[in-house]
């Protein structure tokens, strides 16, 4: 059984603290895009006015839900082969791969990381989407991991299309991979979007100009990772991902976890 | 200057985005990929406690349903107690029950559901009880960053009037906005629980 299955948590130093399930640290609003951003018109009908209620956490917060293996099936991670049909999907053979960390750097086991995203094309298998570029027969374009005992994560896919929207005229999204994240807490849970090293539409996108800070933006972009790659086979870009940290406590009049 | 403190920044959100049922509800983008679906029934024949249909609409600033949103629930059982190692409550674990759940609102009509139980009350902090409640937490296409609430039931008047977040709603008539409606379906108990993201009537949403 590892730490977390344990209910404990390992700190930076390595030491248990004797409280498993404290508070999470609070959401830095610095580096996370408000609700209101005009410049992703979206966000106008759809962003609370209110201030948001400030709250202690309790256990409906620091808990969250817990998945299995068993759950999933063995080519949840393979996008070229899980919906292959009369044939692998078409484009630029990639893996991504990465850790899930947590804001104090240590690895989250066991959690359930989602992903999807656009063809090599840059249209999607939904009902919903139109565009003119044409659906990959053999792409479903999802898939589904759970991280190693140090938080690691892989997942093999082609590399996604850029595509336009509505939101000015001339509006295109860069080439991203969707990520849902569940870490070990309900308030860990986050939606984000991975971009590629390189590409000039990050720079003009609306939706990554949500952001308010540069860093923060620099860090959804993933870097070619060359030492991952497949020789004649696959490009790897490395991309980790950072959920909210847990507050040491005072215990028995020490303070753990420091 | 001083020494720097290693820690990492939170990864930035980015909205879930138009097409979100690809990844997460993959049926309600219209095609079958995985064996295992996750769903928005936490419910099976076995799981203790009251079963308890939960449904309502996502109401945007114009009074629009919103008709691509996805909610997810997590909660105690029907014992009052998380199914996560985290939870020391001395109260029984349910095996038929994880407590969480995955719902997407309809394309026509807006609606979204769960099948789920009513939880008992969990323990707060500093020794309070909270009253029985469900956290929700919602994203779709135009909102940036997942929005968090708390849904009440209205049968729990009580428990309600002593919850220490109900009353840390500054504005009483805003806790009505947390409140499910109980009522009675085809022997079914239903809650109706909708949810305003914007103007008269906004919900409280929380910063958890």
């Amino acid at each position: 059984m590892d730490d977390a299955a344990q209910g404990r948590v390992t700190t930076p130093m390595g030491k248990p603290t004797s409280n498993p399930y404290p508070e999470m640290y609070e959401r830095d609003h610095n580096v996370q895009p408000a609700a209101f951003t005009p410049i992703y018109k979206t966000t106008v009908l759809r962003s609370p006015r209110n201030a948001l209620l400030t709250m202690d956490h309790s256990l409906s917060e620091t808990t969250g839900p817990v998945f299995n293996h068993n759950e999933l099936g063995l080519l949840d991670n393979d996008l070229i082969l899980n919906y292959a049909k009369d044939g692998e999907a078409i484009g630029p053979r990639t893996i991504v791969h990465g850790y899930v960390l947590e804001e104090n750097g240590r690895g989250l086991p066991n959690t359930l990381v989602e992903f999807w995203q656009a063809n090599a094309g840059g249209r999607y298998r939904h009902k919903h989407d139109t565009y003119l570029a044409p659906i990959d027969p053999n792409f479903g374009g999802c898939g589904r991991t759970l991280t190693d005992e140090n938080g690691y994560y892989y997942f093999r896919t082609i590399k996604p299309g850029a595509y336009p929207w509505r939101n000015y005229t001339n509006s295109w999204r860069p080439a991203h991979i969707h990520f849902s994240l569940f870490g070990e807490a309900f308030a860990q849970r986050l939606i984000t979007q991975m971009y590629f090293e390189g590409d000039p539409l990050v720079a003009i996108c609306p939706i990554v100009k949500t952001i308010p800070d540069q860093g923060a933006i620099d860090r959804l972009v993933a870097k070619l990772d060359m030492n991952a790659s497949v020789p004649m086979d696959t490009l790897a870009y490395r991309f980790d991902m950072v959920l909210r940290g847990r507050r040491s406590t005072l215990f028995e009049n020490r303070l753990e976890g420091n | 200057m001083s020494q720097t403190i290693g820690y990492l920044k939170e990864t930035a959100s980015q909205t879930a985005g138009p097409y979100v049922h690809i990844g997460l509800a993959p049926h309600q983008a219209g095609f079958d990929i995985f064996q295992n679906n996750f769903g928005n029934v936490l419910v099976g024949a076995k799981t203790k406690g009251e079963h308890i249909i939960v449904e309502g609409r996502v109401i945007d600033g114009s009074g629009n349903f919103v008709r691509d949103v996805l909610l997810e629930c997590w909660q105690a059982n029907s014992a009052g107690r998380y199914n996560h190692p985290g939870d020391r409550q001395n109260k029984p674990l349910d095996d038929d029950f994880r407590g969480w759940g995955r719902a997407c609102s309809d394309f026509a009509t807006g609606v979204y559901t769960f099948q789920t139980v009513k939880p008992g009350c969990v323990a707060g902090r500093n020794g309070r009880t909270m009253a029985p409640h469900i956290s929700l937490w919602l994203v779709a296409r135009g909102i940036n960053i997942g929005l968090n609430t708390r849904l009440y039931f209205s049968d729990e008047e009580a428990a309600n009037a002593a919850d220490p977040v109900l009353n840390s709603v500054e504005l009483p008539s805003r806790r009505k906005t947390l409140i499910a409606q109980r009522s009675q379906r085809d022997g079914k108990v239903v809650y109706t629980f909708d949810i305003v993201l914007q103007g008269e009537n906004e919900t409280v949403f929380i910063d958890i």
